[in-house]
């Protein structure tokens, strides 16, 4: 019994993870849906939101309930300069090029962690509480339980805001059609920098839970490897992939580490990553590309 | 486009330096390295033969990535394999250094053809994902295969030693690496002559015309990562001589990232561009060495800011590269010649 109860509780550890990863898949996938760049920074802006709220928290000993607005606000903006700054001028480029511009960035966003707050981990002041949580006879890390909370609101607020908001809805059309989504009247400039500023905000938030469950430093963009696992695997432009891909590897990683030992966790996602696009490289509910001469 | 270039044969058309200037510069460029280990102290000899290292490497990712449009984020991770095999030769077997070389050029191949294999189904960025996936898995079987690879300790190499020499001083190993690293770019510029390099060359243009034109793609995407993988393999083997001890934190994912940026700064698809490219952002971060010193009696703790200045200076220059100068410095070079070739009229 304590076996099954065991069991669940990596399970559930798991679930908790994978909804931060689908949170970070998803600021993966509205950048590619809006702009098809896939943008290797979204760990690095993660980062960078996590700092933010450390700033702000612990630096300047403020309550978490503005700590967080901040981060997120300060994601945002990364996410309007660099898109104004540097996406812009590449449009219509390879999307290689484009690709390996978001690379470059992430080091400038790693090098300025390291100047500005130096190379050693930080914990996060403790804004959620200790106290475990039980589910039936499963203990959860009563953060991970928050954590996944809000990454569930924060994704059904995003899914219906596609749905019903004018911005969620221009954002669809040029995701299908630029041309038409322009001739329509969109404005579509407007709506990568939407695109870009909206999930670079949720990247930051993922990355003020991400942090407050594991700390922070200047290597935790690595993270945005795992969820560019989950994007491949999902579908790079879609959100419903995102999400079961995100809890499916969250699920991986937890049952791997704890059974094989940590150092297969990102064998197996890394393999899971190459066997999907040998299988099918636009992912599970991803659009399949046909290319004609 | 260069113009008033007419060639009256095939032979002077095809030709690898078409100008006596270009046999000018060449020559400047051989007396110039020859001459070099006698001028250089210590320090910048352990940097030219870095730089004979990088690109030998960055040559050889050139022909994946710049020449064949297959981008790939697995170099380190080649090289790796290459160091490793050189390693575990000098360790176990003690076979000579030549073949070391060579056995480890033809690991990292065999290696590059397994990890090339999702190029038959996918490219363009998906193919650059799946070498980082690659590179990772590789990374845990450097470090978890204990027997082979000495797990998290590594190894280390003996000194390479060539006609009963050991090479144990810079000086020496200069002597060595830097005419393989030419030998490899002489390779590598001669392969664009040949019918191989130009299906290379088809294949990047526009995958599907050339699998049209007869060019079947599946062998010649997987012959350009053998190939580009063997210089990996090679380079990483040198590597592993230069340092004498290679582990799993030897090559990581940010090394191929090095790579692919050496590449990309130099020029993709130009022989030129590889060597520039490898040697600018092999001493740029000398350069930044040097600015970090000359601020250190104004600014406490000036040393520590070396490690993160430099990560930002990389990434800094692969942005304003692709964003102002996409075809690298290679296309500067190109434009200074184009300048002074029918000065001091325009062209």
């Amino acid at each position: 019994m304590s076996d099954f109860v065991f069991f669940l509780e990596i399970c559930l550890a798991g679930l908790g993870s994978g909804a931060l990863l689908a949170l970070t898949a998803l600021a993966f996938v509205l950048i590619y849906k809006a702009t098809r760049v896939i943008n290797l920074a979204v760990g690095e802006i993660l980062m960078m939101g996590g700092y933010f709220f450390f700033t702000v928290a612990a630096g300047m000993s403020l309550s978490a309930w503005i700590a967080i607005p901040v981060a997120v606000a300060g994601g945002m903006a990364i996410g309007a300069v660099v898109e104004r700054g540097v996406i812009r001028p590449m449009l219509g480029e390879d999307p290689i090029s484009v690709f390996m511009v978001t690379v470059g960035l992430g080091s400038v966003l790693v090098g300025i962690v390291e100047l500005v707050w130096g190379t050693d981990p930080r914990t996060l002041p403790d804004f959620m509480g200790t106290a475990p949580v039980f589910i039936g006879e499963a203990y959860v890390s009563r953060k991970i339980a928050i954590s996944f909370a809000i990454a569930a609101v924060v994704i059904a607020l995003f899914l219906t805001l596609f749905r019903f908001w004018r911005g969620g809805v221009a954002l669809r059309a040029t995701a299908t059609d630029q041309a038409a989504a322009y001739s329509c009247g969109i404005n579509v400039p407007g709506v990568f920098s939407l695109a870009w500023i909206i999930s670079c905000g949720t990247a930051a938030g993922a990355g003020v839970l991400l942090g407050s469950i594991g700390g922070i430093s200047p290597t935790m963009g690595a993270f945005g490897l795992s969820a560019l696992v989950v994007v491949i695997v999902g579908g790079l432009d879609s959100v419903a992939g995102a999400l079961i891909a995100g809890l499916f590897i969250g699920l991986l990683e937890a049952l791997t580490g704890t059974y094989l030992g940590g150092e297969y966790k990102l064998v197996f996602t890394f393999g899971l990553l190459i066997m999907m696009l040998m299988i099918r490289p636009y992912g599970l509910f991803g659009t399949k590309e046909i290319e004609r001469l | 486009m260069r113009i008033a270039t007419a060639n009256e044969t095939y032979r002077a058309d095809e030709a690898l330096l078409q100008t006596n200037v270009q046999w000018a510069w060449i020559g400047v460029l051989v007396v110039a390295m020859v001459a070099a280990p006698f001028m250089l102290n210590n320090y910048w000899l352990y940097l030219a033969c870095l730089v004979a290292i990088n690109v030998a490497s960055a040559t050889g990712l050139n022909i994946l990535t710049g020449y064949t449009g297959l981008v790939s984020l697995g170099q380190g991770a080649f090289m790796a394999v290459g160091a490793y095999t050189v390693a575990w030769l000098e360790t176990h077997i003690g076979t000579p250094f030549i073949l070391n070389l060579v056995a480890a050029g033809g690991t990292a191949a065999l290696v590059g053809i397994l990890v090339g294999l999702p190029s038959l189904r996918v490219k363009g960025l998906y193919l650059a994902i799946a070498t980082i996936g690659a590179s990772i898995i590789l990374q845990f079987i450097f470090l978890n295969w204990d027997g082979v690879t000495g797990g998290s300790r590594g190894m280390n190499v003996a000194p390479a030693s060539i006609f009963g020499v050991q090479l144990t001083t810079y000086f020496q190993l200069y002597w060595v690496l830097t005419p393989i690293a030419a030998l490899m770019v002489l390779g590598a510029a001669n392969l664009f002559r040949t019918r191989v390099g130009r299906a290379f060359i088809a294949i990047r243009d526009r995958d599907i015309s050339a699998e049209v034109l007869g060019i079947p793609l599946l062998r010649y995407k997987l012959l350009s990562f053998a190939i580009s993988s063997f210089y990996a393999g090679i380079a990483g083997g040198l590597w592993a001589y230069f340092f004498r001890s290679v582990g799993p934190e030897s090559f990581t994912i940010g090394e191929s990232i090095f790579y692919l940026a050496a590449v990309i700064v130099g020029g993709m698809g130009s022989i030129l561009g590889a060597i520039i490219g490898a040697t600018f952002m092999t001493l740029v971060p000398e350069v930044l060495r040097f600015g970090v010193e000359a601020i250190s009696p104004y600014v406490d703790n000036a040393g520590t800011l070396l490690s993160p200045v430099r990560t930002v200076v990389f990434g800094a220059l692969i942005i304003l590269f692709l964003v102002f100068e996409p075809q690298g410095l290679a296309e500067i070079v190109q434009r200074i010649r184009r300048f002074f070739h029918l000065w001091p009229f325009r062209n």
